[in-house]
């Protein structure tokens, strides 16, 4: 791979407008004070753009900020939360065999691994299926607060989080793939069978609308509001 | 409305900075929040094309083939994903299995052919009336491709059903571990410098002729 991530290699452009070295501190003067706006797709930069103007590169639609951002995301997270409670309490598959029918929750499935010795397993599954959506509401809930009301509280850890969140998200469907397979292939008439369950589509649907969440979210929010101060304190 | 060539916004924080070239192998970092600038894909961009055809040839293996052979009681039973998705839809879980048949078959298929086709004919022809919506289109498309995800979900379907029948790992499940490298190595290329390699296409035709 050519291009590796090492500080080495990697240099940051530290120059700002006035070219100066800008510390974080510093307002940094950012497009939408200038009146420029970003392509979403291409990174290229306009100005004097007006209402429904599209990118003269790629075509996009241009916006300032995604819209309606903050309602958006909170109507994602409040329906992800709302679909987290059967996700957890109902069944993700159920187990039929000779002994009888064995049904299975999230939390259950990874008893199951711990009990059974595959502790690695265990905590591969309780990460990527409990603490990660749990994760990823709290911090997309704690994102769009501190956003809304303005607050200028860790605005770089604020930013890391996000970008953690954008990683991680993904990782949570894991459980929905397990569930696929097992179904797909333990079809033994008789023997043993495994159905899912009707709590592995609520559990794909939080999945869902937390990445949707999250991709609805616009970052650069956090940092409009240090813009904000810089320019009532000049 | 016009471009401002010289400058670059941050995507994650919007600062304003100087578009300088990055060198060989040099990433250009946001100095406000670290997010990435831009980076140098010059030597990258030649190698996406192969692996882009290579990761093709290893997907087809992957969804023809059985992934996991289960045995139980002299009864071999065995599942293709495909034959996985049509049997959770069957079993009325529709949402569940166009979700899985989504982000495991269609949507790195989609990615694949579409990256090949611009790949190819943007050392040919430059622009292409269709070519904008393409290159929005798998950039739309990255975040839903979870083949790694997959991967990482038979291996844990895997463990589980060793405690109940015999199981054999199939062709398919070596076949979607490659694809995941060669992936992640086709995914480091942002769709977005295809946009720089027409233009830097462009320019080079027009100096020529």
């Amino acid at each position: 791979m050519s291009a590796n991530n090492t500080p080495n290699t990697a240099q940051a452009v530290k120059q700002t407008l006035k070219g100066e070295s800008a510390g974080k501190e510093l307002p940094a003067r950012t497009a939408a004070s200038l009146g420029m706006v970003s392509c979403h797709h291409c990174a290229t930069l306009w100005k004097d753009v007006k209402g429904h103007d599209r990118c003269g590169r790629c075509g996009a639609r241009l916006h300032m900020r995604k819209p309606d951002s903050v309602n958006r995301t909170w109507a994602f997270l409040i329906a992800a939360c709302i679909m987290y409670v059967p996700a957890n309490t109902l069944p993700v598959m159920t187990t039929a065999s000779l002994l009888g029918e064995q049904p299975d929750t999230i939390m259950s499935g990874i008893i199951y691994f711990w009990v059974s010795g595959s502790w690695i397993l265990a905590v591969i599954v309780f990460i990527a299926s409990f603490l990660v959506p749990l994760f990823k509401l709290a911090a997309l809930i704690l994102l769009l607060i501190t956003a809304q009301r303005g607050s200028n509280w860790r605005l770089l850890q604020r930013a890391k989080l996000y970008r953690l969140v954008e990683v991680t998200g993904r990782w949570s469907m894991l459980d929905v793939f397990v569930v696929t397979l097992l179904a797909g292939l333990v079809q033994i008439k008789g023997f043993a069978t495994v159905y899912a369950g009707a709590g592995i589509a609520a559990f794909a649907a939080v999945v869902v609308l937390t990445m949707l969440a999250s991709l609805s979210f616009d970052p650069r929010l956090t940092w409009d509001v240090n813009e904000q101060e810089s320019r009532k304190r000049v | 409305m016009q471009e401002v060539a010289d400058l670059i916004a941050c995507e994650e924080c919007d600062a304003i900075h100087s578009r300088s070239a990055p060198g060989r192998n040099e990433i250009a970092l946001c100095s406000r929040c670290g997010a990435e600038l831009e980076r140098d894909m010059s030597a990258y961009s030649r190698r996406v094309l192969p692996l882009a055809i290579a990761s093709f040839l290893i997907y087809i293996i992957a969804n023809t083939f059985p992934i996991v052979e289960m045995e139980l009681q002299g009864i071999v039973s065995r599942t293709t994903l495909i034959g996985s998705v049509l049997s959770l839809n069957a079993a009325d879980m529709p949402f569940v299995a166009s979700l899985v048949l989504a982000t495991t078959i269609l949507f790195p298929l989609i990615q694949l052919l579409v990256l090949i086709y611009l790949l190819a004919s943007v050392t040919r022809s430059g622009y292409h009336p269709a070519f904008n919506l393409l290159v929005r289109l798998i950039q739309t498309l990255q975040p839903w491709v979870m083949v790694e995800v997959f991967l990482l979900g038979t291996i844990v379907a895997l463990v589980k059903l060793t405690n109940m029948a015999t199981v054999l790992p199939g062709v398919a499940l070596w076949a979607f571990g490659a694809l995941t490298i060669l992936l992640a190595a086709v995914s480091s290329f942002n769709p977005r410098y295809i946009w720089k390699m027409a233009l830097s296409k462009k320019t080079e035709r027009s100096h020529v002729s």
